[in-house]
């Protein structure tokens, strides 16, 4: 954000100074190595397409969540007691030649396209120390240029439910900040971003590590916290899912509130401010 | 008017860009996937998942359990009958005239019975079995320590790592695995011969599976036939050390 958030003079069609340069170069990083390990995690799933809680769980157990198909060929996915159809997409879906899979998760939807748990395992593993370094780096540094104190912190007053549901409101007929307003997140974005970098990435990366023999050897806790190895990788699971959610609405606030103006400011730093809406 | 052309190009820019990136994730990760530099840049991070968990659980102890934590059904994978007409007659008799080849690197080649391994002072643990594909089940291990029957052979100095032979084959090619003297002299890596209180079913490798139980399930050898003590894993079947090394491009180090 600008290092001059508290003037007012600034003005719609401004060009302020928006993102830090740690902020920029984290954020891109971050976004590949998001994507690699969503895609190539998919494919992992797919070797053993069931979620359960505890220590254990294989095929005979009880599973929580399952992507699979019936003799009819429809693909299913349950979630406890619910069965969904799925078939085309999960479960059963055809691949760009033409071929009818019986995997979890479709081929354009995971690294390599085609069946491969080694190739996934090769590409999860390496990008797993892009994102876990990534964003331990970002955390920290954040912590000590005061990112996330001036920009992330919540006031009372923003946290209030009033104010919480006059931006939803607002935000839901499409109506977002303009102005010097601009500069700060709103309580949406600091909501949304203070999930993804506290919550949802740090828990994606400590359940990773929980699922390892060696690490649950040497620090058997990071396991233990969330109930047991495949507690953890359900977490993992859900915390993916997570990240998937914020990124689809993360996409759509981009294209909504001007996607040049939007990623040219993480990409170059600078940032025009929406003119008020009377401005036209 | 300078301005407006770079706002122009940066426009330009940007979309091609948000094309090209679509593209590249479609069909670019593939051809990056087949490619021998991006895979082998990858496989770097083995390396790294090993020193890391080295540096400061080199010793520690996968976590034991209580009997009433175990899975009631252990899930049994890889290779679970051996149509060897060898292996089946040994198997119909119990394995009596069945014994266990320690060579290799070793000052003392040994050959050692089933009731010989039986007979040592025995390991018992409850653990947890994490195979590569993502399920876990616990149950319980009983057999002699590998470092009881690597120190009665005796190893040779140049020794580095202890290999496998396996009577289970994928096809012609047989299974075989590999790990290193920290997990081979780790006072939980033993030669299962009893499982869940009951004699190691074929199923899961009788007469004896290795149990290493800081790495993933294809690291854990069934059917164990022979244990070489060995330099070097090049010139060794495929020379990555393991059949699904080989094999599948898994890692070598199954840590993670």
């Amino acid at each position: 954000m600008s290092e001059a958030v508290t003037s007012d003079h600034f003005k719609g069609g401004d060009f302020v100074r928006r993102h830090r340069l740690s902020t920029r170069i984290w954020h891109w990083i971050n976004a590949v190595a998001v994507l690699v390990m969503l895609m190539s995690g998919l494919m992992i799933f797919n070797a053993h397409p069931r979620l359960y809680w505890g220590e254990y769980g294989a095929n005979s157990d009880p599973a929580w969540f399952e992507i699979g198909s019936n003799a009819d060929g429809q693909g299913l996915v349950k979630i406890g007691d619910a069965t969904i159809e799925t078939t085309g997409v999960l479960g059963v879906w055809t691949d760009s030649e033409g071929v009818v899979k019986k995997r979890a998760f479709p081929g354009w939807a995971t690294i390599p396209s085609n069946y491969s748990l080694a190739d996934a395992r090769l590409w999860h593993l390496a990008f797993a120390w892009v994102l876990g370094l990534g964003v331990v780096t970002y955390l920290f540094w954040s912590l000590l240029n005061g990112h996330l104190w001036r920009d992330i912190r919540m006031s009372r007053a923003e946290l209030h439910p009033k104010h919480v549901w006059h931006d939803i409101s607002e935000h839901a007929r499409l109506r977002f900040p303009t102005g010097a307003a601009a500069l700060k997140y709103n309580i949406l974005q600091k909501l949304a971003y203070s999930g993804v970098l506290l919550v949802l990435l740090p828990v994606v990366v400590v359940t990773g590590l929980a699922m390892s023999p060696g690490m649950d050897a040497w620090m058997p806790w990071i396991t233990q916290v969330f109930g047991g190895r495949q507690s953890a990788r359900s977490v993992h699971f859900l915390c993916a899912f997570g990240l998937v959610a914020f990124f689809l609405v993360h996409i759509a606030m981009v294209v909504l509130a001007g996607p040049i103006n939007e990623v040219r400011s993480m990409i170059t730093g600078n940032y025009r401010l929406p003119k008020d809406r009377e401005e036209g | 008017m300078t301005e407006r052309k770079l706002i122009v190009s940066r426009r330009k820019l940007l979309r091609v860009g948000a094309l090209g990136a679509g593209g590249l994730m479609l069909s670019g990760c593939d051809s990056l996937n087949r490619s021998e530099g991006f895979r082998s840049l990858l496989e770097g991070a083995e390396d790294l998942h090993k020193g890391f968990q080295r540096l400061g659980g080199e010793g520690a102890l996968a976590r034991e359990f209580a009997p009433s934590d175990m899975s009631p059904v252990f899930r049994a994978n890889g290779n679970r009958e051996i149509a060897d007409s060898a292996y089946r007659q040994m198997l119909a008799g119990g394995f009596a005239d069945w014994a266990l080849k320690v060579d290799g690197l070793v000052e003392k080649p040994l050959v050692l019975p089933l009731a010989a391994l039986q007979s040592l002072p025995q390991r018992q643990q409850i653990t947890r079995h994490d195979c590569v594909e993502g399920w876990s089940a616990i149950g319980k291990w009983q057999g002699p320590q590998l470092s009881r029957i690597l120190d009665m052979a005796g190893l040779k100095p140049q020794a580095r790592y202890i290999v496998f032979h396996c009577a289970d084959r994928f096809g012609s090619t047989p299974y075989y695995e590999s790990i290193d003297l920290i997990d081979a002299f780790h006072p939980q890596t033993i030669l299962a011969w009893r499982m869940n209180d009951a004699l190691l079913p074929e199923r899961h490798g009788a007469p004896i599976r290795l149990r290493v139980e800081r790495q993933l399930g294809y690291k854990h050898a069934k059917f164990v036939m022979r244990i070489e003590a060995r330099d070097s894993l090049a010139g060794l079947h495929g020379g990555k050390g393991g059949y699904w090394e080989d094999s599948g491009d898994y890692a070598w180090h199954a840590g993670i």
